[in-house]
């Protein structure tokens, strides 16, 4: 590994800086006639540089609450702060990995044209420019694939192009909304040990939705688990694993089988409708 | 596939059985008239029209008549593209704006161009503007129609992700929201060159604006029939030739599009 390729800048690392506030959100869809509460009261940090994986029921409100960090969605009570800064609309500093990478990319363009176009918008000098994607399509392992058209990729390479063009951007927090929802179990392994190891390198604060228990344990420092719907948290639990992870002998770790069904009963007493006293 | 080509001979490609067809009528129209079938006067056979063409050609009337058809065919389409474009992206991407218009386009559209050709004399005689404004009112809505449905074609994942990298509104028109209603702009270009080109003909046999329009209706009262119907013929190779070249340009335009792309990954 040679110099940070992205040059994303040193943050100091103190529980008093949180990269990201979210106190007391609330939001409820008005529809014709009737509203819908999807997230009740929703209040956690995380703080610069970490991995916080957040799992919940189906219908937890899971994208709910990732569109409102994301500055997509307005509340209807309570805040996001992100570096400081009260979210109103997509803020600077991020990046969003959606699940469908397929309709995330754009067709029309090519895997180097995706990725470059939002380092336009930001007016990145050409040279830079030029580089950011280099690298980043190096770090997701497609260098080889910078002129073709992402449907000309299979669907775990279109999402390795959904993470370079976020990389590339050199995000403060990268979201990602169940990236690997829709691709196939090996591939899956590979993209979580993907996650990990460009979390690792750039220092990144990941913020990851995932409704797949393993995955949340596997990669996380922390897994928030939410209620079911309308949403609060159920418990902030710290995996306490060793920062070097691998699907092997991670995975067959005693303490991930222990993590792992925690947060499975905290899953199963969320469906059951159990919510903190 | 070896068991294709061993069982029976392959079929005999597309362009080949077109040509056939076009031969058989071809032979159908010269020999029916000859055979007594039907009026000479009427129908003269396919020989004497190609003839008349071959006459017809010959003068400099044809010419800038053709010229004159193909001039006003265009500037209509033309003026009906960038008004439908610019007023679909427009109208198309301020959807309280789509809302009140809606049903004053659903008025409007339907109303036969030809219905028009008393007004476009009141207002500018047997001049070529008449027959403009009605080449340019019925195309207008076809690529106007069409480009509002492609607007309202964007990927909600595509329009987020665009938000989310904060792309400016001007930039999201480019990058996401023109590329997704490309194809249907092309759909609207080739069904309002085919309407214009209708039009304009229309607009030179009735109204009498210069044109291969005027050129038939002379042919007629002056009982050429012969060459009547070599200018319908020419008309007829003018349409084929658009929709030809419209089809040419959508493919190279569109080759991402999934009706035309081959996706490696099934």
């Amino acid at each position: 590994m040679t110099a940070d390729p992205t040059g994303a800048p040193a943050r100091p690392r103190s529980a008093t800086t949180a990269m990201l506030d979210v106190r007391g959100l609330q939001k409820i869809y008005e529809g014709r006639g009737r509203s819908v509460e999807a997230v009740r009261d929703l209040t956690f940090t995380v703080a610069a540089g970490e991995l916080v994986c957040i799992v919940g029921p189906s219908g937890a409100g899971k994208t709910t609450l990732l569109r409102c960090i994301a500055g997509l969605l307005d509340t209807t009570a309570g805040e996001v702060v992100l570096e400081g800064e009260r979210v109103t609309g997509p803020p600077p500093g991020m990046a969003v990995v959606f699940q469908e990478y397929g309709r995330s990319l754009f067709p029309w363009m090519t895997v180097r044209q995706n990725v470059e176009l939002p380092l336009k918008e930001k007016k990145v000098p050409k040279d830079r420019r030029r580089r950011l994607v280099q690298d980043s399509l190096e770090a997701v392992g497609l260098a080889d694939a910078q002129d073709a058209h992402p449907w000309q990729l299979s669907g775990g390479m279109q999402q390795r192009v959904a993470i370079a063009r976020a990389v590339a951007y050199e995000p403060h927090l990268l979201l990602m909304d169940e990236p690997f929802a829709a691709v196939d179990a090996q591939t899956r392994a590979d993209l979580e040990d993907l996650v990990r190891s460009l979390w690792q390198r750039l220092g990144v604060t990941v913020l990851f939705v995932t409704h797949d228990i393993d995955e949340s344990v596997y990669l996380g420092q922390r897994v928030i688990v939410l209620s079911n719907s309308p949403t609060v948290v159920l418990e902030d639990v710290p995996i306490d694993l060793p920062a070097e992870r691998d699907q092997l002998t991670t995975r067959s770790l005693p303490r991930f089988a222990e993590l792992r069904s925690h947060v499975y009963e905290l899953i199963q007493l969320a469906k059951s409708g159990h919510r903190p006293a | 596939m070896t068991a294709a080509t061993l069982g029976r001979r392959s079929p005999p490609p597309s362009w080949l059985l077109g040509l056939a067809g076009l031969a058989g009528l071809v032979g159908i129209v010269e020999l029916a008239p000859r055979a007594g079938l039907v009026d000479e006067r009427y129908l003269p056979p396919f020989s004497a029209m190609a003839a008349a063409l071959a006459e017809q050609a010959a003068t400099a009337e044809f010419w800038r008549s053709l010229l004159e058809t193909l001039r006003g065919w265009a500037t209509g389409l033309a003026i009906a593209m960038v008004a439908g474009v610019a007023l679909g992206l427009v109208i198309g991407g301020v959807p309280p704006l789509r809302a009140a218009l809606n049903s004053t386009i659903e008025f409007l559209r339907p109303i036969p161009s030809v219905a028009l050709i008393p007004l476009a004399v009141l207002l500018f005689g047997t001049d070529m503007r008449s027959t403009l404004l009605l080449v340019v009112y019925a195309s207008f809505w076809q690529v106007l129609v069409q480009v509002l449905y492609g607007v309202r074609d964007v990927d909600p994942v595509a329009r987020e992700t665009a938000r989310s990298y904060r792309f400016r509104p001007f930039t999201q028109v480019r990058t996401v929201i023109w590329p997704t209603a490309l194809p249907y702009v092309m759909t609207g270009f080739r069904l309002g060159a085919a309407v214009a080109l209708i039009l304009e003909i229309t607009g030179e046999l009735i109204i009498g604006s210069p044109g291969l329009g005027r050129q038939i209706a002379v042919a007629q009262t002056s009982g050429a029939v012969a060459a009547m119907y070599a200018l319908v013929i020419v008309v007829g190779l003018i349409g084929v030739t658009v929709n030809v070249a419209a089809r040419a340009t959508e493919r190279r335009a569109l080759r991402w599009h999934p009706s035309i792309r081959r996706d490696l990954a099934g």
